[in-house]
């Protein structure tokens, strides 16, 4: 698991904000045999940008390989390799657990220490946002697995570098 | 000026100076084709697209200007898709125009339609939906700009019905604006200056040259290097023409049908200095064992190249031109005041491999033998042909024993390896280079894959020679399967008893003049005629059907290990050397 951590790197990618970027990245990724981890899109401070953050599991020189592959993309404009100690990231989980009238309450208080939300309820069953590094996100699902997941859905890492 | 899309598309290529395009009109290229009617650009109406598209290439590759081609939407832009492919693995210029279904028609699988963008993303430099007329001069400008400029390749552009009936007011912007590419042209200087110190302390060096070289227009810088630094060359089938084969520093090709010599020094060097080159498999055979020894300066363009299959201890990106001219005089002053490197242990031993190992094949037989062909062919054309080739034993022949002077006089396809490339291939070069002989040295499975070019060669005025080495066989298959596979030769044999076709038959069908030859006498007679006459000609050789090309170094296996010689009989095969048995 350690090791596996410290395998992944977040590239941050400037991208035009044109038709089929994404689907030129996604290409290249499966045509070069590079493994996605999780790759989020959306839009930046700048309308004609669009910023990628993709989340590779490779090392040395087939990082090298991804990051100069993706260059050669003409709607690329910049990627950026982040270092999870001068960036911030984010994930957001929204799971589905099984509650009982005995294990609501348990389960509102692990909510409460992982500062999430619980955003419906209905008799058998809670979702919760939960919002934060990949690794708190993964303590969560952890804990609330004994009750019962029954839908989970992440988004994918986001990051920026830090302030200088 | 206002003015259609199709128009603005005709003017914009007018623009770009485009004096010539190959294709085939259809349904939602009809605005386009009316639009070109009146223009002055030549439109050169192919017989299938695959053709249009290598008849592009060739035009490209022959004249280092951007090939064009056209195809409707449909059946005729996945007709162009080997073409594109092809040229993209080259890194050929070359600008391909498709037809759309009309925008509101696109997603819904109307008639011919075909996500053409989809198809062919894996296999441009870039490519082009264009939704608005508006868009059509800027994507045009920027499509060529691509497609020239950097690392070479193929740019599509795919034009709805609709957008090239709409309106615009045409104008053309002052320059391209692409916030994502830059190419990086001048050379690093401190990684100059390692490369420069490498090059002087290096006791086994060796130039080794590739396409790139002659995409960069660098063959001059190149004899520089290795004419002030004693350094012998070696080339890729690619690179063929970077540095003259016939120049004493020449070691000939490298890789699986290379020269001994040039196996033997990359086994040996303690330098190499990669210039427009990829270190693909085809030359660097096993790579775990290639050039063991070896420091690699890797020069080029592409910094996805350097490093991605062999390690470069000095990488330096750039155009080879730029980087070898500012090389050369880093080179020069450093030198003043070092006592040279003494290589003439190097040099001996590299003269004695080239002594002993020039190519070579069983001159004794009574048969018509394919090499013997080309030897003649090279002594009749005194060298100076433009050879394109097909895909096969024809092609590693080809290479082999045609050795040429200047960069854009072989035209190849190294990279998808082709078959039905060559022809159309030559086609395109003929009315590129008008004043010059162009001959296709063909096979004859490769020949029949765009034989139909044969109407475009005779209607067009292209005088292109066809040298068919006619053996029967889709030979180099059948040499693989004589090799590794027992000789089981499974669907790999043309015709035997039967000739199938009667090619100079096929010719004189289409009007062009058809030759046979079945003995060794005939050879000169045929490519003398051949010459003089003003048409495309087809010579049918028919060749000894079994003979195979060497040396060959088996895939996955070093480069040392080389096989099929006089001197090492094909017996000493081992099936389980093909580590890796494609073709
Ligand atoms: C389009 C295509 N299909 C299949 C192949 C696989 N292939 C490589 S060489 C070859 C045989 C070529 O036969 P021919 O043109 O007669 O040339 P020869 O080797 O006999 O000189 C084949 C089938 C290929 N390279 N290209
Ligand atoms: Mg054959």
């Amino acid at each position: 698991m350690k090791k596996g951590v410290e395998m992944k790197h977040t590239l941050s990618v400037l991208v035009e904000n044109k038709p089929g970027v994404l689907a030129r990245v996604a290409e290249l990724f499966a045509r070069r045999g590079f493994n996605i981890d999780s790759l989020a899109v959306g839009t930046t401070e700048r309308p004609d940008i669009s910023r990628m953050t993709i989340v590779v599991d490779v090392e040395g020189k087939s990082l090298e390989q991804v990051r100069k592959q993706l260059h050669k993309l003409i709607n690329v404009i910049e990627i950026v390799d982040l270092d999870p100690e001068e960036s911030v990231s984010r994930e957001l989980v929204l799971v589905k657990i099984k509650v009982t009238p005995e294990t609501r309450s348990e389960v509102i208080e692990i909510v409460d220490i992982f500062r999430g939300n619980i955003v419906d309820v209905s008799r058998e069953s809670v979702i919760v946002e939960v919002t934060g590094s990949s690794r708190k996100l993964e303590a969560f699902e952890d804990l609330v697995r004994v009750y019962g997941i029954k839908e989970l859905v992440r988004t994918g890492k986001v990051a920026l570098p830090r302030g200088k | 000026m206002k003015m259609t899309g199709a128009q603005a598309l005709v003017k914009s290529l007018e623009a770009e100076g485009v004096e010539i395009l190959f294709g085939i009109p259809g349904g939602v290229l009809l605005p386009v084709f009316d639009a070109l009617y009146r223009s002055p650009i030549r439109k050169v109406l192919t017989r299938h697209e695959q053709g249009a598209a290598h008849m592009a290439d060739g035009y490209a590759r022959a004249t280092g200007r951007v090939g064009v081609c056209m195809a409707t939407s449909g059946p005729g832009a996945t007709n162009l898709v080997t073409g594109i492919a092809n040229a993209y693995m080259d890194s050929i210029p070359l600008v391909a125009i498709t037809g759309q279904v009309a925008t509101n028609l696109i997603g819904t699988d109307a008639f011919q339609e075909a996500d053409t963008t989809g198809i062919t993303m894996p296999i441009v430099k870039h490519n082009y939906l264009v939704k608005d007329p508006r868009d059509i001069p800027d994507v045009v400008q920027e499509a060529f700009y691509l497609a020239r400029t950097g690392r070479p390749g193929p740019v599509l552009i795919d034009l709805p019905v609709d957008v090239s009936r709409g309106e615009l007011n045409y104008r053309r912007s002052e320059r391209v604006d692409l916030p994502g590419y830059k190419p990086t042209y001048k050379g690093h200087r401190r990684q100059i200056k390692l490369a420069a110190q490498a090059i002087l302390s290096a006791r086994k060096p060796i130039l080794f040259v590739g396409g790139g070289v002659i995409t960069s227009n660098a063959t001059e810088e190149v004899r520089a290097l290795a004419e002030e630094e004693h350094i012998y060359v070696t080339h890729t089938l690619m690179g063929k023409g970077a540095f003259p084969e016939t120049h004493p520093l020449s070691i000939g090709m490298l890789g699986m049908h290379g020269t001994r010599t040039a196996n033997y020094v990359m086994c040996e060097t303690d330098l190499i200095i990669g210039v427009g080159v990829r270190f693909d498999d085809r030359v660097t055979g096993k790579l775990s064992e290639f050039a063991p020894n070896a420091r690699v300066i890797h020069i080029d363009i592409d910094p996805a190249e350097i490093g991605k299959n062999v390690e470069a201890h000095i990488p330096i990106v750039g155009d080879a031109k730029t980087v070898l001219k500012e090389l050369l005089a880093v080179l020069r002053e450093l030198k003043k005041g070092h006592d040279p490197v003494d290589r003439r242990e190097w040099n001996a031993q590299i003269e004695e491999w080239k002594a002993r190992y020039p190519y070579n094949y069983d001159r004794s037989g009574p048969g018509l033998k394919p090499q013997f062909v080309v030897e003649k062919l090279y002594e009749l054309t005194k060298g100076e042909a433009i050879i394109c080739t097909e895909v096969g034993q024809n092609q590693m022949w080809a290479a082999q024993f045609y050795k040429v002077e200047r960069p854009r006089q072989f035209i190849t396809s190294g990279g998808l390896g082709t078959m039905g490339f060559g022809f159309p291939a030559a086609i395109g070069a003929q009315l590129g280079r008008p004043g010059e002989l162009v001959i296709d040295i063909a096979g004859d499975g490769s020949f029949l894959m765009n034989s139909q070019e044969l109407a475009t060669a005779v209607l067009e005025g292209t005088p292109v020679k066809v040298a068919i080495l006619n053996n029967g066989y889709l030979g180099m298959v059948r040499q693989w399967q004589q090799l590794f596979y027992n000789r089981t030769y499974s669907c790999s044999c043309l015709h035997r008893e039967r000739r199938c076709p009667d090619f100079a038959a096929l010719a004189r069908a289409y009007g062009a003049m058809g030759i046979t030859v079945t003995d060794p006498e005939q050879v000169e007679g045929a490519i003398l005629d051949a010459l003089n006459a003003e048409c495309p000609v087809v010579i049918d050789f028919q060749v000894e059907p079994e003979e195979n090309v060497y040396p060959m170094v088996a895939p996955g296996a070093p480069l040392y290990d080389m096989i099929g010689d006089l001197l090492y009989p094909v017996e000493k095969v081992h099936p389980e050397k093909a580590e890796e048995p494609f073709l």
